[in-house]
């Protein structure tokens, strides 16, 4: 076996979401084929990992909401993996975007960084543990933005 | 989190699945053979994303499977450095902490990289953070089952191909040196802690 290219492309969480939905879909389809020590493992490992996305915010994204989120962030002069990782977090805060953005405080003035976590919670949709807690974190959201 | 890479590999399909169509039997071929399986350098292989070029099958003396040579792409997980993850502490260790994403468990947040200061409580084996502020310290204990957010800082690919019986002896003393048997761990520094809802 041989590696052509160990990195051809990123991939972003929601994209790796659907394939895996669809190739279950596709297996329940075709009936209980082969559930054989080699099927087991890519059972094993599509359940996990789907497990792990289900959790975070791109479960609920679509391909135009992703169009959408990457035409607005063409303004804000990011580098590919930053808007990656914005992509796939949903930050919420100020402090998430200083971890995510490499030297933010002089690439960003603190009125962008606003800009910046307005134009993601507006554009991105909400993951599913963050609408359980919506009417609860608020208060602490609004208490954190002051400062700045 | 996710690349896509790019291989090319022969596969084999016996002659009892000649009836099926051809990019159905070299899929499952494919992900039977790297699906949870960790490629040295390259990641953890997760599934097919598809095949881009499929070369004229064969089929050799003695050998009634054809052979079919395959350019395909596939989804890995293998984070880029700096990159932010969010995982589950799996448990403490004077090691470190060990932190687990679900489909991969290998990550250690070594001690230097935990907020300092920070102190590893026997009694209970879990390590602390010892937050100061002006009305004094606050302990900050890092439990199982928490969820946090980490940096990738470093990843080390430990090659777990068998030896020959010739090379058992020369081979045998390098294997040592690396504790971690794991074919992929990531080396991580604490961030932060989800807040808790």
């Amino acid at each position: 076996m041989e590696v052509k290219d160990a990195n051809a492309a990123l991939l972003s969480n929601y994209e790796v979401y659907q394939l895996l939905t669809d190739l279950k879909e596709q297996r329940k389809e075709s009936g209980k084929n082969k559930h054989s020590a080699g099927q087991q493992n890519l059972n094993a490992i599509t359940y996990e990992t789907l497990k792990y996305i289900s959790k975070t915010p791109c479960r609920n994204q679509s391909p135009a909401i992703v169009q959408e989120f990457l035409t607005a962030m063409k303004s804000h002069k990011l580098t590919k993996a930053e808007k990656l990782q914005l992509l796939n977090h949903r930050p919420m805060t100020a402090v998430e975007i200083q971890l995510m953005v490499e030297e933010s405080e002089e690439r960003l003035t603190e009125e962008q960084i606003e800009a910046l976590l307005h134009t993601v919670t507006s554009i991105l949709p909400a993951g599913p543990e963050d609408e359980q807690s919506k009417s609860t974190s608020n208060d602490v959201a609004m208490e954190e933005e002051d400062p700045a | 989190m996710f690349v896509l890479v790019e291989m090319v590999d022969t596969v084999r399909i016996p002659p009892w699945q000649f009836e099926r169509k051809l990019n159905d039997s070299v899929a499952e071929e494919l992900n039977k053979k790297l699906a949870n399986k960790v490629v040295y350098n390259v990641g953890l292989c997760i599934c097919l994303f598809d095949i881009t070029k499929l070369e004229d099958a064969y089929v050799f003396p003695g050998d009634g499977a054809s052979h079919t040579k395959v350019h395909f792409r596939y989804v890995v997980f293998h984070p880029f450095l700096d990159e932010i993850l969010i995982g589950k502490i799996k448990g403490c260790s004077p090691e470190g902490v060990h932190v687990s994403l679900g489909f991969f468990d290998d990550i250690l947040i070594p001690p230097e990289s935990l907020q300092q200061p920070a102190k590893f409580d026997e009694a209970e084996q879990v390590w602390v953070w010892e937050y100061e502020t002006e009305e004094g310290a606050h302990d900050l204990y890092m439990d199982t089952g928490e969820e946090i957010r980490f940096r990738v800082v470093d990843e080390s690919f430990v090659d777990t191909s068998p030896t020959g019986p010739n090379s058992a002896e020369a081979a045998s003393s390098s294997e040592e040196l690396p504790k971690k048997e794991a074919p992929y761990t990531l080396v991580a520094p604490w961030i932060e802690r989800r807040p808790r809802t």
